[in-house]
This record gives C-alpha cells, structure tokens and sequence, in this order.
C-alpha cells in the first residue's frame, strides 16, 4: 500500500512543473509553463515594503517582476487576489527536516549501565576521527530526503524552506538549505552546505568520552586545534579533520538549551576566532545584557510552556518559583530580544505540534514583539543565517518564487494562509469549491484564533529576578560601608580573638579591625553578643556545576574545565551561604587519577558565572587515588587502572608523557600538535597549576609523594587524605597541605581506618590542614565540623576555625585575599549569632565583597514575598486552566546534586529532558 | 577528684590500646555509685542543676538536689562530677548499626533481605557485637540502639539494643520492638536520564496495586492471629500478628503529606497506631496527626531542604515546629557511623527553636517511649536502669560533648575505640619522633 501511495505522488509530481534534467520520466513529458501574474494584491515585498495593488508576476520556479501596473504578458494565468497579501514565505534556520531522528543509545556512559563493554575509540569504518561524537564528514546533502508529511505540516504554518540538520553529535557536519516543495532532492535542494553544526551533545556517539558538558567542551576545543595541525601535517589522513577544515568558512550553527550554553558555546567560539549562530532555548530574557555583550545572532525557540495544574494543591507544591515564573515570562522573550537589539529568527523547532506556532507568535506579540520583527524573524534574518538570502526571504525578481497568499494581513487573528507556493508550485492550503470559493477551513491552523484567547486585558507579569530562582533577588544586593560594633572578632591574625570589637567593612574590602571604631557615614550594626569570623572555605565542594563534574572515560581527563561549567543558578549557593560560606573549591570529580581542571568561586548569589570566580587565583587540578579511581564499586572495570600499582604507573606515564611534549613544543615551536590535557600537565611541571589530589591510603599517599619525587612535580594538597595521620611527617617533609574530612568513616574499606583525630594529628606535625565538604549538605556546617577538631583531640578552638577559614586560602594561594579579618583583605565575613564553633551558632549575616548577600531577616522577607509571588502565579494558571487552555501535570525535578563520585551521563540526560519535554 | 578521674581514665586507655579486640563489656556494677555535684539532664524536660545521682545493681535508687540532701555515702563510690553534666544515655532509633561494617563492602551487608513483604526477618539475630563501629558511638554518649533491618516493602522486626555486650542475646533489651514497613510512595523526583521512566498515571497505578496488596496481606495476617489453628503455617501472617495487639509497633516510613495521611488511616484501619518515620512534610498536616496520637520520628535534621523553593533551614527547623505544636518527636539521624552524631542533631534542634531540655527529650525519653523501653530507660528516674554517661561540657553541642564515664545498667563502660587507639598509635610515633 505505501510503494503505491508513493508511486502515486512521484507521478503527481511529474506531471506539474519543471523538467529534471537529467531524470528521466516514465511516460510522456508534461511539463508545464508555471506562468502566472498575480494581481491586485498587497504585495509584503519584505518587512521594510508593501506593494498595494501590485502584481507579482511568476515564471517557472521564480520571480519575474513585482511591481504596479505591470503590463501582464500573454500566456500568464492571471490569478486576481483583489484583498489579499502576499508575503515571501517562511523559513526555519533549524530543522532536522528529512532527516530521521537516530534514537539515542540508552545507559551509555562509563559506568557501564546495561553492562556493556567500554569503547575507547570510534569503531566507525574508514579513515575517520578517534570519536564518534565528532563527525563534521557527515553531509545532509548525502543522507537528506524529503518528507511528504512533515513537508505539507511545515506549508501549512507557511514556511518555504529549512535548514535541515543533523542532530547527532558534537561537530555534525553540514547542513543542507532546503525548500519544502515536494519535487525530488535535486531540485528542491538550495545550499548544500547552509550550515556547519555544533552541540554539546555527543548523540549517538558509542564512545565513552565524553560523559559531561565540561568533556564535550574540551573535546570540541580539542578538535579545533586538532584540526589546525592537521592542515600543516603529513603524518595522518583523517577525514573527520579535514572535512572540519572544509566547513569553516560557512556559517557555523550551535545548538544550545539556556542561557547558560548560551554563553558557554559563545565562549569556544570567541577562543578560535568563530562567531557562531546560536539555537537558544527561549530563556534569555533572564540573562539578555549576557546574551547580548556575545554578540551572537540567535535562533529561538517559541515552544511556551503550559501552566501547569495546579487544581491540586499538594502537587501545585512541587513547581518552583522558577517554573512558575519562566511560564509567565517566556512569551517576553522575543520582545526582549527585540528591544535589547539581538538579531534573532525564530524556530518551530521544539513545538510539541507545528499547529502552535502562529498561537505562540501571536501571543509573542502580545507580549511586545512588533509585527515587523516577527515577520524579519521568520523570512529576511533566517535566510540571511543560512546564506540563502539571494533566493528566498523576500519577493524580489530574480528570487524564488517561495510566497504565501493570505486573507488578510498577516498578523491578524482572523487571518487565514490561504495557499502556500514553493519554486513556483502551488499548495492549496484552504479547501475550496470548483469556483473558488473557500469552503470554511476544517484545520485548526488555519482556523480564525478562537475568541477566547482574544482577550484584550493589558499583560501582567512578574518581575524578574537574579539568579532565576527562588532566593533571587529584583534588586541586586549592593556593595555598602558596615560597621559591625561591639563583637567577639576572631581575626585568624597575631592579635587572636578580640572582644567588645568592631569591623569597619567599605568598597569590599576590610578597613578596619579595632574596638570603638568611628561610625562615620556607615550603616551601624549592632552585633552585640554576636561572634565575626572570616568567612567559611570549602576546599573540596561539586556545587555550582553544570552537566556532570566527572569526566571519567579516560584515565586521564587534565583538559577539561570545571571552569567552562560553573552554574550560577544552584540553589546550593544560597543554601551555603546561609551557612556562612563565602569561598568555594569546585573540584572535577576522583572517577580517574588525572581528574579536571578546578574552579574556584565565591559565593556571588545572582551573578553571572563568570562573575563566580574567584579572580587572579592560580590555577588548581584535581588527581585521585584509591578505590573510586580503580572503580571498585562501578564502572565496567575496562578502563586501566583497576589496581594502586597500575595508578602509580598512570601517573608516571602522564609526567613522562608531558615532559616529552614540553621538550619537543621548545624544539618544534608550533609544529607540534597541541594538547590540552599535556599542557595542563606542562603547567604543573612549571608551577603554574596545581594539585589537589583526592587521596585515602597511606601506601597510595607515599605512592604519589615518590612519583612526584622522582618526576619533578610538586603537591600542593592531598584532599580527603583520611589516613594523612599515618603519614603525616612526610607530607610535612616536603611542604603539602591536608584538607580532610571531620569524621567520616567506614563506608569503604579505604576508610576503614579513617579517624576523627586525623585533622589534629596533621596538624600537630606541623602541616596547613583544613576540613572540606565533598558535600552540599555538610558544606553548610563546616564551622561545626571544625568544632569536631576540639571535640576529637583538643585543638584549640582558635586553630580549628582556621580549619574552615585561613588555613583552606593558605591551601589554596588566597591567604593574602581572604581568610582572616585584617584591614586590606577581602570582606568576606560572617555574623553569628554564637560561638561559631557552637552547633547553636546560626549564621546571621554572611557578606562577600562587601556585600551580604545571606541575610536572615532579608531571608525571612524573601520568602514572604515569593510566597506571595507564587499564589499569583497559581492563580494565574488556574484562571489559564479555565480559560480553557491546556495544562501539564506537575511533576518534580530532580535536583542535581554532585559530589566525588557522581557519575552523569550528560547527553543521556539532555535526550531524556527532551523526551519528557516533548510528551508534556 | 577531678584529676583522679582523668587518671583512671588514661590508665583505663592504656590498658587496652592498640587492639580493639581488648576493648570488652564492663562486668556488672558490684559497688553503689554516687555521682555528685554534676547538673543533671533528667530527659523528661526537667533538669538538677547541683544534683546527685545514685544507683545499685544497675538500677537508679536516687535522684535529687545534691545542695538539699544529706546522705551516708559509706560503701559508695562517689564521683565528683562538679560542673559536668549528667545525661541519660542516647538512643538511636531506626539504624543499621551492627548490620553491616562497609557500606561499599557486600560482604558486609546484613540489613536489606530480598523480597518486598519480610515481615517475618529480625534484625537482633544479625546484630554483631564485635563491630568496631559501636564502641565509637559510646564515647558520643549513644547507649542503646534500635538496630533496624531496610528494603522492601516490609523491612521485618528490629530489636533495641544495649552497645556494650558479649553476644546478640547479651545485647538485647527488647526483642521484636517494631515492624518496618515503607509506605508506597510516588517517587519524589522524575527520574532523568533513563529511558522510558513510567508516567505519573502509571506510577499511580502501580502505587495502588501495591497498596492494594499491603491490604490484602493485613486483613489475612489480622485474620491469621484470630485462627486457633491455622491449616499451614505461615510465618510471614505470623510475624505480624503482634501489630495486632500492640506487643510489637508498626514503624512507617513516609514523607509526603498525602502519603502521611494515607499511610495512618490504613493503619488505623487495623486498630494500629503507627509511627511516622521520616515525616518531611508532616508539618503541613500537624492537626491530623496531633489528633491521631502519631509520634513523627524525624529523620536527620542535618538534611538539605526537599524542594528547591523550601526555608533554606527547615530541616533545621521542622522536628521543633512539631514539637511545639505539641507532636512527639523523636530525632534519629541516618546509618550507622553517623550515629555518634545522634547528639548533634538534637543539638541543632535546639538551635532553632526548640527548647534545649526538649530537644534533649527527641534523643532519651521520647524515643525510649517509641520503642517501648521507657519503663527502663530514658530518662533519670529511680527504678529505671543506669544506663547513662558524665560529659564535662554540653553534649548536644560538638564544642563540649566530652564524655568521660558512661554506664550501661551500672556497669561502667570501656569508652576507648579504635579512633582512640590509632590515635594514640601515630600521636606516640610522632612525640617519640620528636625526641
């Protein structure tokens, strides 16, 4: 039935229009003149001109003329459209348009799910790249065919051409410029290279690298370098890499969900001189000066959400402000883009039905997206995109004769699309009688919008706030002069624990520790009974990542960054700073011995990622050892090294690899293939980077103290080091820094000998330690597990808050920043309303730069308000709900919550939130 | 006196060191103890800020007001406890302790049978002394333990426990104290990254099938009990026939609102008044359970909130807000080598909102009351065992919890562990490096 049916068209289809050269036909040729005039029609040539009265004349597949009184040539079909529009019809800068969607292989990633083997390298045949995940040799053109059913869905919202792309992988390849004509490939197809595509999504890639975001980033930076010494190299033939080469000079599409990839693909770009074009995810409106200072144009989606149902009060509990709000204020979006200047089209992509998108466009422009943009948005702009604006985008001679006619103008409500025309053929979208007269419509799309939602109330909507969140604030908290009076101080300085003191806070910084300080124009606190102490640091914590913090395929992983993840929107920031921290290490995980690159941030609520870090640090990476990094408890058990003698030797081979690399890069110069995971190594041999290394044992401990010996390198930090104790003159031999945990024990052979008197023991040898978190519970406590020093062994309480303060910074190379209370420093401080040691300490007011970000009584506020905030929006639903649109149930998401060994497969998560997206 | 007791202790480490296998249950008290002058934390809300306390043969003879009372303390051995405090000893409810020594050992994993109904599975028989993990507890002053099995539908039976004994049998106070059972629940978070996660209508069907079996298996073991002599033999209905007439308590683990309310009407269905474990949301429902008589066990304070929009410090807060809104609470915190941080959460309980004595009562008496012990401990009272501890400092708090004699029924215990004693091991290599 189907090879009948598809018969049936391919004759149709013959029958109508141009020849196809070098097709031969079945039968009789039957080709047509495709001469048509269309009169007395308000021509939209572009957004910028109207043509009243005009006529359009068509030969064949394009333009000939448009204009006033044009003189109809004979032999034309004169069409008179006296009361219609015609606009240039719509394209869609990203599809996956004639491309089958390849269903994402489910359980990949390194720890094995399904049991499978671990693949190191592509299996792919031919001359290709080592991974999967890059694949830029893939070509639409070859692989593209044209879907008769999508094609007629796509006509009908009035679209002529697409982008059609293939969603696979991290380099895609190219993409192809097609129309939606229903003629064979050859003719319908306008540019075979449109686009080259980017995603942090490796696809259906079987490899195991890269399992996080960080890991597509360093791969996909990787690649580029790869690719420019592939140019000036004799040594390999790799298709993958030449083909990266070839499509470079094209326009460079990345594909992007937030704001937050947003930027993060802008970045990578920025490193190798490419402005990409960037697929968003509608939410920009929440950062749009961010988005705006990349300079990237943007492909948006408008596949608003539903309100949720919040009929039911319990589940009503489970959606965040955040979803909430995003509801509300997503349709701002392309109005904001608009007003900020942003060049942006807009997609269908992501419409859970095509029949929404002249709903969501509309009520776009409700929210203040001028006509005039939204029709650039959809025509000019896409085309301009994907280099095809000499053929479509607007009705100019010469040009395609891609149009829609339409009842009335565009934008309005009652407007119908009455037919859709692609190269010159035509597509009746409106059933009409043999004279011509529509017959009411029976498809929704083309139906007037329902009375209903033509509601003319002004639009309301909430504020926004920074980060998008709850806990966010309209404001920003500023930057003021405190005086904290009459506290107990503890100074972490030669002056000890002052009482009845006061500190002087101004411009961030610290200007004075003294008692009876001058008020002068600062706000006075009264911290009377109260304790100030520097702000807590974490030397070990996962929080504020993005898309995994392992990046464990490989046993080693030095290139990628946690600095390219930081999550400026977890929740877990407010939460800790509640609990009076200010400094955090952001560590790659301990699934391998080389682990990632660190970040540190403070705890800036509500700025930018970027605006996180900690500025002018060094530079810190993590290493592993022990029972995570051998996988004893996961993993498939396929990847080296399974035991501490093959961990020595992994560290061994890294160094004697690096120092091979450095020697050659000083000999060779430039020639040199570029390594990002050796010239991270390279900057530890030089001093320039350093290791905090997550460490157990005592064997592996003076394992990696003699490896380090022999190679050359230095150890700045062992973390976690819970048998630090049995080995602690060493350490303090050569100079290395604990950071342990307070009292953790016994989940894992490997502590089986861990003990709460660790910290003291270390420190009594005379070594900088420090207690960490691993843990965005435990990292709001941490002064109480310094508490735990005194408790187990008696170490004074003075020293053991440096624990969680001074001695962290001096760990980390910040002790001239922060970590104690001293005029000139950082003021990064804590209010607590008790001994700080105290498990009835509370913190009160945590302030970073100056600024109190946590602040109890403002918490108490915040809350209020959004409580308030929150019963609007459900009522806003609720009303929603009545008013008859469609809603989904609410569900919760899980939050993300990382610590050492968390194993993630990012990409098996973006396929899965696209799926529940798309069945919502 | 206050030195001399430091002595005896040191002399007391010195003994054993270097070898758990030397630290051994203390034999039975053979002496009256007095201990004078301490202030004393009954665990009844009530406290003896100059006080005495007595006991004979393991049990509490006196208790009072030591700047009152006069006695003869011929033939006693009195400990002057001036400045220190006086608790009775902690109880952690609801834990694996014993059950297994490494989390990420199997080998070690005692406490999850397989099957989903285990009613008939007892957890006192797997309970092992010799762990190392319970002499570290004692020195936090935690005594006595509800050693707890997990998994499933219906976990089994737990028993309490004393931490200082020879054998299960030894260790035993009270066998079969409760039934654990976790309630069927909607998953709290959609799953990600898995593919084909089941719809919300198909996790509330399997819920309701779940449920539905639950019903069934209670109306039968109801039924079973009232048989005389019943045809087979069935030692799951068996198990389960002490729920029915209060000998044994039925322990339910849940957390959402919906699922409390649901989970003690069905309970109540039998005649049982259950025990809310976990309770995250219970203070949405505190009318309903204030008028069903439910005690909340709250799970661990030191906990991150469940939603992301959630009072950054509610799980600080929520056992209190029961608790003054007149709910018996009990704090317990999760696992096993956590629990020498029992203290700390009834610490951190007081911290926010609830009165110190209070929060003191969520760790001893309320929770002896939950597992049916508090005719024998929980508190300080006469009669009731001398199971209790002398800490120089506040013992909620980290800063102060220095325990240093504790007894179990009068007998005075060995509080070196293996922290100690490695401790001591390197502390000694270092110092005598030194020299």
């Amino acid at each position: 039935m189907k090879k009948i049916l598809l018969s049936l068209a391919l004759v149709f289809s013959a029958t109508l229009i141009f020849a196809q050269q070098t097709y031969p036909v079945n039968g009789s040729y039957d080709v047509r003149q495709g001469l048509f005039a269309f009169t007395n029609a308000n021509i939209v040539v572009s957004a910028n001109q109207t043509i009243k009265n005009g006529t359009l004349l068509v030969k064949g597949q394009t333009i000939q003329s448009v204009g006033i009184g044009t003189a109809i040539p004979k032999g034309y079909v004169v069409v008179d459209l006296k009361g219609k529009f015609v606009y240039p019809s719509f394209i869609d800068a990203f599809t996956s348009y004639g491309l089958a969607e390849e269903a994402a292989a489910a359980g990949r990633g390194f720890n094995g799910g399904g049991g499978r083997q671990s693949i190191f390298t592509s299996t792919k045949k031919g001359a290709y790249g080592w991974n999967e995940a890059i694949r830029p040799e893939t070509q639409v053109s070859n692989i593209f065919a044209g879907d008769f059913k999508k094609a007629e869905d796509l006509r009908k919202a009035g679209f002529g051409s697409v982008n059609a792309i293939n969603r696979d992988g991290i380099a895609r390849g190219t993409s192809a410029a097609v129309t939606l004509s229903d003629e064979k490939e050859n003719s319908t197809l306008l540019s075979a290279k449109a686009s080259a595509n980017y995603s942090f999504n490796k696809g259906t890639s079987q490899n195991d690298y890269p399992t996080s975001l960080m890991g597509s980033i360093a791969l996909l930076r990787q690649t580029y370098y790869d690719a420019q010494w592939y140019g000036k190299q004799k040594e390999e033939y790799n298709i993958s890499l030449a083909e990266f080469n070839n499509q470079q000079n094209i326009p460079q599409i990345f594909e992007t969900d937030g704001w937050q990839n947003v930027l993060r693909a802008d970045k990578i770009g920025k490193e190798f001189g490419k402005q990409y074009i960037i697929k968003s995810g509608g939410d920009e409106y929440q950062r749009i000066d961010a988005v705006k200072a990349t300079g990237a144009s943007l492909i948006v989606p408008i596949n608003f959400a539903k309100a949720y149902d919040m009929e039911d009060s319990v589940e009503a509990r489970s959606i965040t402000l955040a979803q909430m709000k995003g509801w509300e204020l997503a349709p701002t979006n392309p109005a904001v883009l608009e007003k900020a200047g942003i060049r942006f089209s807009l997609t269908a992509f992501g419409l859970e039905n095509i029949k929404d998108f002249w709903t969501n466009i509309r009520t776009a422009i409700d929210n203040g997206l001028t006509e005039k943009q939204a029709l650039l948005s959809i025509t000019e702009i896409p085309a301009g995109m994907i280099g095809i604006s000499d053929k479509v985008g607007t009705l100019e001679k010469g040009k395609l004769a891609n149009f829609i006619i339409t009842s009335d103008s565009l934008f309005k409500k009652t407007n119908v699309i009455e037919e859709n025309w692609v190269q010159g053929k035509r597509f009746i979208l409106v059933k009409k009688d043999a004279f011509g007269l529509t017959i009411a419509p029976k498809d929704s799309l083309n139906k007037p919008v329902v009375k209903k939602l033509d509601t003319k109330k002004p639009i309301v909507t909430g504020q926004l706030i920074y980060p998008f969140s709850a806990f966010g604030n309209a404001t920003k908290p500023a930057q003021e002069t405190v005086l904290l009076k009459n506290a107990t101080v503890w100074t972490n300085e030669k002056e000890g624990i002052l009482q009845n003191a006061d500190v002087l806070i101004e411009n961030g910084k610290i200007k004075a520790v003294e008692k009876n300080l001058d008020a002068g124009n600062a706000r006075v606190i009264d911290a009377t009974g109260k304790h100030i102490t520097a702000g807590m640091i974490d030397e070990h914590s996962h929080i504020a990542g993005a898309g995994g913090i392992n990046e464990g395929a490989q046993s080693s992983s030095a290139e990628v960054r946690i600095a390219d993840i930081i999550n400026s929107e977890d929740v877990n920031i407010y939460r800790q700073l509640a609990g009076g921290v200010t400094t955090s290490h952001i560590l790659h995980g301990s699934a391998n011995p080389v682990g990632g690159q660190s970040q540190l941030i403070k705890l800036r609520w509500g700025k930018l990622p970027e605006e996180l870090k900690f500025a002018g640090a060094d530079g810190f990476i993590k290493f592993a050892l022990g029972e995570n990094v051998k996988q004893s408890n996961f993993g498939t058990g396929a990847r080296f090294p399974v035991t501490r003698m093959g961990v020595e030797q992994s560290f061994v081979d890294e160094f004697t690899r690096a120092k091979e690399y450095k020697a050659a890069l000083a000999v060779k110069g430039n020639s040199v293939r570029k390594d990002l995971e050796l010239d991270a190594i390279v900057e530890i041999l030089d001093n320039k980077r350093f290791i905090t290394c997550h460490s157990y044992v005592q064997s592996e401990i003076n394992m990696l103290m003699n490896v380090a010996d022999s190679l050359g390198f230095k150890i700045n930090t062992f973390t976690h080091i819970l048998e630090g104790y049995k080995v602690a003159d060493k350490m303090k031999a050569r100079g290395i820094a604990a950071s342990t945990f307070s009292d953790w024990w016994a989940y894992k052979i490997e502590v089986a000998e861990a003990i709460p008197y660790n910290g003291k023991i270390m420190h009594n040898v005379g070594i900088t330690t420090a207690f960490n978190s691993d843990d965005a519970e435990m990292a709001r406590r941490l002064n109480q597990e310094a508490g735990k020093a005194v408790l187990y062994g008696g170490v004074s309480e003075e020293d053991a808050l440096k624990f969680v303060t001074l001695n962290p910074a001096k760990m980390l190379h910040i002790d001239n920043k922060v970590g104690s209370l001293k005029a000139g420093k950082d003021a990064d401080i804590v209010v607590w309303s008790d001994h700080p040691l105290s498990i009835y300490a509370r913190a009160e007011k945590t302030f970073v730069d100056g600024i109190a970000y946590w602040d109890m009584d403002r918490d108490a506020q915040v809350r209020k308000d959004q409580k308030i905030e929150r019963t609007r929006l459900i009522q806003k639903m609720l009303d929603s709900k009545k008013s008859g649109l469609k809603t989904q149930r609410p569900s919760r998401e899980a939050p993300r919550l990382y610590n050492c060994e968390s194993l993630e497969d990012y990409s098996a998560e973006l396929n899965e939130l696209e799926r529940a997206h798309s069945h919502e | 006196m206050n030195k001399y007791i430091l002595t005896l202790l040191l002399a007391g480490l010195g003994f054993g060191a270097f070898a758990q296998a030397n630290i051994y249950p203390a034999k039975a008290q053979d002496k009256k103890i007095a201990i004078m002058g301490a202030k004393l934390h009954l665990g009844n809300g009530q406290v003896i800020e100059n006080g005495y306390v007595m006991f004979d043969k393991g049990k509490i003879t006196a208790v009072g007001d030591a700047t009152v009372a006069k006695f003869d303390l011929t033939g006693v051995n009195v400990i002057t406890a001036n400045g220190k405090h006086v608790y009775p000893g902690f109880i952690a409810p609801n834990t694996n302790l014993g059950l297994t020594e490494f989390e990420a050992v199997k080998a070690t994993l005692d406490f999850e049978e397989i099957g989903n109904f285990n009613p008939h599975i007892r957890s006192l028989v797997a309970y092992n002394t010799d762990s190392k993990v319970p002499a570290t507890l004692r020195s936090n002053g935690i005594l006595m333990a509800q050693i707890t099995p997990q998994g499933g539908t219906i976990s089994g039976s737990s028993s309490v426990v004393q931490l200082d004994a020879w054998n299960w049998e030894d260790a035993a106070i009270r066998k079969d104290d409760a039934q654990h059972m976790k309630w069927p629940a909607t998953p709290a978070f959609r799953g990600l990254g898995r593919a084909g996660s089941p719809s919300q209508d198909e996790i509330q069907e399997r819920i309701q099938a779940l449920i539905n079996e639950l019903d069934q298996l209670f109306t039968e073991a109801k039924a079973y009990k009232e048989t005389d002599k019943p045809a087979f033999i069935n030692a799951r209905l068996a198990a389960m026939g002490h729920l029915f007439d209060g000998k044994e308590k039925l322990f339910i683990a849940v957390d959402s609102q919906k699922d409390i309310i649901a989970a003690v009407k069905f309970a109540k269905k039998y005649g049982i008044t259950p025990v809310i474990v976990g309770g995250d949301e219970a203070y949405l429902v505190i009318p309903f359970l204030k008028e069903n008589g439910i005690t909340v066990i709250v799970k661990q304070p030191h906990a991150l909130p469940v939603n992301n929009d959630d009072d950054v410090n509610m799980p600080y807060k929520n056992a209190g807000i029961l608790a003054n809104a007149g709910i018996e609470v009990v704090v317990s915190i999760e696992g096993y080598w956590q629990q020498r941080n029992l203290p700390f959460m009834a610490g951190t309980v007081a911290a926010w909102g609830l009165d110190k004595e209070k929060a003191l009562q969520t760790i001893t008496l309320n929770t002896a009351k939950v597992l049916g012990i508090d005719k024998t401990t929980g508190s300080l009272e006469i009669g009731k065992d001398a199971t209790l501890f002398i800490s120089a400092g506040d013992a909620l708090d980290m800063k102060t919890n220095k325990v240093e004699r504790a007894f179990i029924q009068g007998r005075d215990i060995n509080l070196d562990n293996l922290h100690k004693q490695l401790d001591k091991k390197f502390s000694d290599k270092y110092s005598a490096d030194k020299k």
